[in-house]
């Protein structure tokens, strides 16, 4: 084996049998499966199921709430005092709706009282439904229109967008989806050029520290011995990524099998909860199964083998580029508390990359989208949230040329740095120190 | 004899001081060289020259009759100074890393890493890691990995130090017997006593500049100035009226009635001419001619050196 290639196999081998990594292959992927089936389990769980005496004073409410799934509504002619009386010696409703006369023009004097509280979601489609009616009985007053009239009166808008690409074809843009997509892959990218930026940094500052480096460089150059480094590091970094998709994806499809039907459920009760809450009123054709086609059109929209491509190829990028910095660095001190200064302005970019990649995510063909994803220090991050919404070629091209010549003269700037660096003890190194040594002869 | 290293007219210029001034060192094969100078003279400079860390600004290094280079690494053995492993890491899987470096196939090192742990006493230690290692062993382990290839020329900066008397003797052994086997040896240390013990030849560094170098046994001739140690029995007062005016006496002590008295012979004169002066007045029972030791030499030699430069600055 090449001296270089035992030197990747020392980085990699250590850093992966070390529990830490195990813990952290492991932990992360639960993380992740928890974060997607706690909150469906809990919606199957979390059922409120309440049975609601309604006692309307003014008479407009009657038959006018509809029963949900999990609200039962019914409509009594007594007073508040003998419901009260009822619900707090365990009468057969688990709550009392309270509608006063004066609610069209006082809305908020309807009260509810309950025994175990109902959801969040369950009070404000109760909100919602009184709202419509007073709403429709304003507008019933006032212009005399006909409940007919008034729903036709509310037209359901939902804009399509569409790219126009330069052969003319319009493709539907992905939304919501694509954000999401972009986003989690340039957050990946940005915890993991952080994670293992920091790793190699730590590598080396290690190797000067416990003065072997001086032993080692008599069998290798310097050079090989930090882009051994460096890609070892790489190599435990993609095996991370790896595990952390296998087995979050395995869990996740695990967890599928064990609740399928639940999780179906749970699903369209969500669906139809979100619809109730915001109040639409359109046609029960199945909802269920046209969210998820419409997901499925939206996933399609997104060139996924352009995804995954590009996300290696900035991951690997944007980690080389930054990564011979934290090598360059690692090598300039002489312990860890050293490294303040020269983190800060490493540091910065990457922080802002995560910053601008929010105000992407807004308007991903802006101008800021446009510089920050070609500038080669943010853009492995920003360029991650606008692939999925579709960037024009010559740009992307630009900005991965730009970011494989900005990696290079970065690594070869670390080398120079790292040459004179590893082998300086006891000298607080400034920056202005660290320009001689990138001009500096062998 | 041929030599395994030919540095001519080596300088390096760091930023705002020369480390080495127009050094030119030749190391014999076969030979113990001794490497010496005070602290920040330019030994390190130098090594790391030979070690190809850092390369010269003007001159040539020759190895083995050949200008230096790359692939000559996988023949030298080096021991830095300022040495350490990787505290992590476990003992075997650490030598073996070191010494495929070095080009070694797997096998091959460890079959030899049996056999050093074994001589070492190292051999329980395999799969502990480095940091559970008191120092002492920790330096075994290092110096076993300088030798293990085989190398044809052996760089040792201060060997000695973190051991203890046993483990100084068990190496200095290894080093006698990896010379006897043909190994050609660089040392660079501060204790004169190993140098006298093991080197054949010197080069003494200060301030940037080779200011003398040669066989030990020749420089300690050379650097006679013709001091004699003379033992004898009687009357120091007679001993020192019968000196005449052609020698000095420097120092003299009595113990048992046993006088010793150092003589400084001036002008090259022979020890007989002082033999003849006092034997009608003392009982002479021994005398010696006191050949200076390198530590004398060293200090000396730096000394001068240095308050020369130090006029010249003026």
């Amino acid at each position: 084996m090449s001296k270089i290639g035992l030197i990747i196999q020392r980085e990699y081998l250590t850093r992966v049998k070390k529990k830490s990594f195990l813990i952290l292959s492991f932990v992360g992927p639960i993380l992740i499966a928890a974060l997607m089936i706690i909150p469906a389990w809990l919606a199957i769980k979390d059922v409120d199921n309440q049975k609601i005496e309604v006692i309307d004073e003014s008479g407009l409410f009657i038959n006018q709430i509809k029963d949900t799934k999990e609200l039962e509504f019914h409509y009594e002619f007594r007073s508040l005092a003998d419901a009260q009386e009822d619900l707090n010696n365990g009468g057969e409703y688990t709550a009392v709706l309270h509608i006063p006369k004066v609610v069209v023009t006082l809305p908020k004097t309807v009260q509810l009282f309950y025994k175990s509280k109902p959801k969040g979601s369950s009070v404000r489609y109760m909100e919602n439904a009184i709202e419509e009616v007073i709403e429709n009985k304003k507008l019933e007053d006032l212009y005399n229109l006909s409940l007919d009239q008034i729903s036709g009166l509310r037209p359901d808008v939902d804009i399509v967008s569409k790219k126009l690409n330069e052969e003319g074809e319009t493709k539907e843009s992905a939304g919501a989806l694509a954000t999401g997509v972009g986003i989690v892959l340039a957050f990946v990218i940005y915890l993991f050029i952080f994670l293992f930026g920091v790793q190699v940094m730590r590598g080396v500052i290690e190797e000067k520290t416990n003065r072997i480096v001086e032993v080692i460089i008599s069998s290798v150059k310097p050079f090989e011995l930090m882009m051994g480094k460096i890609v070892g590091i790489a190599a435990v970094a993609f095996t991370q990524v790896f595990l952390w998709i296998v087995l979050s994806g395995a869990l996740i499809i695990g967890a599928q099998q064990f609740f399928k039907e639940d999780l179906l459920d749970a699903k369209t009760a969500q669906i139809e909860q979100m619809e109730q809450t915001l109040g639409t009123e359109a046609p029960k054709v199945s909802k269920g199964s046209q969210f998820v086609a419409e997901i499925n059109k939206k996933l399609e929209s997104i060139n996924f083998p352009l995804v995954i491509g590009a996300f290696l190829f900035y991951f690997l990028g944007g980690y080389l580029l930054y990564g011979s910095l934290f090598a360059a660095i690692g090598s300039a001190v002489d312990n860890e508390s050293d490294t303040q200064q020269f983190m800060f302005p490493i540091t910065m970019p990457l922080i802002l990359s995560i910053v601008f990649a929010q105000l992407v995510m807004d308007n991903p063909d802006g101008d800021v989208a446009f510089w920050t994803s070609i500038i080669p220090f943010t853009s492995p991050i920003v360029m991650m949230v606008r692939i999925p919404f579709g960037v024009v070629p010559w740009q992307l091209i630009l900005s991965m040329a730009l970011l494989v010549v900005t990696f290079l003269g970065t690594t070869w700037m670390a080398g120079k740095i790292y040459r004179t660096g590893i082998l300086m003890y006891g000298k607080k190194v400034n920056f202005k120190e660290l320009g001689k040594w990138l001009f500096r002869k062998n | 004899m041929s030599s395994i290293i030919k540095a001519d007219n080596i300088v390096k210029q760091y930023a705002n001081h020369r480390a080495l001034n127009d050094v030119s060192i030749d190391v014999l094969k076969g030979c113990v060289f001794g490497l010496l100078g005070p602290n920040g003279a330019g030994k390190t400079s130098f090594i790391r020259i030979i070690n190809q860390i850092t390369g010269p600004d003007s001159g040539q290094v020759y190895f083995d009759g050949a200008p230096i280079k790359p692939e000559d690494v996988n023949h030298i053995g080096y021991l830095p100074e300022e040495r350490g492993l990787y505290k992590k890491m476990e003992v075997g899987e650490q030598a073996m890393y070191l010494a495929q470096l070095k080009g070694m196939s797997k096998a091959m090192a460890k079959e030899r890493l049996k056999e050093w742990f074994k001589k070492f006493d190292l051999d329980t230690w395999w799969n502990k890691k480095i940091e559970e290692l008191s120092k002492g062993m920790a330096q075994k382990v290092q110096f076993i990995t300088t030798v293990l290839h085989e190398p044809k020329l052996l760089i040792l900066d201060e060997p000695f130090s973190g051991f203890d008397p046993i483990n100084t003797n068990l190496v200095k052994q290894e080093i006698l017997r990896l010379k006897e086997e043909g190994t050609s040896i660089i040392l660079s240390t501060h204790n004169m006593g190993s140098v006298e013990e093991i080197c054949e030849n010197i080069a003494l560094i200060n301030n940037s500049k080779k200011i003398l170098d040669g066989n030990v046994k020749q420089i300690q001739q050379d650097f006679k100035e013709g001091v004699y140690e003379i033992e004898f029995k009687g009357s120091m007062i007679a001993f020192t009226n019968a000196l005449w005016t052609g020698c000095e006496l420097i120092d003299s002590h009595e113990e048992d009635g046993m006088h010793t008295a150092k003589v400084k012979l001036l002008d090259h004169k022979s020890p007989n001419e002082l033999i003849k002066a006092v034997i009608g007045e003392v009982e002479i029972h021994g005398l010696t001619e006191i050949i200076p030791s390198v530590n004398e030499i060293f200090i000396k030699q730096v000394k001068e050196n240095s308050a020369k430069k130090e006029v010249n600055h003026e």
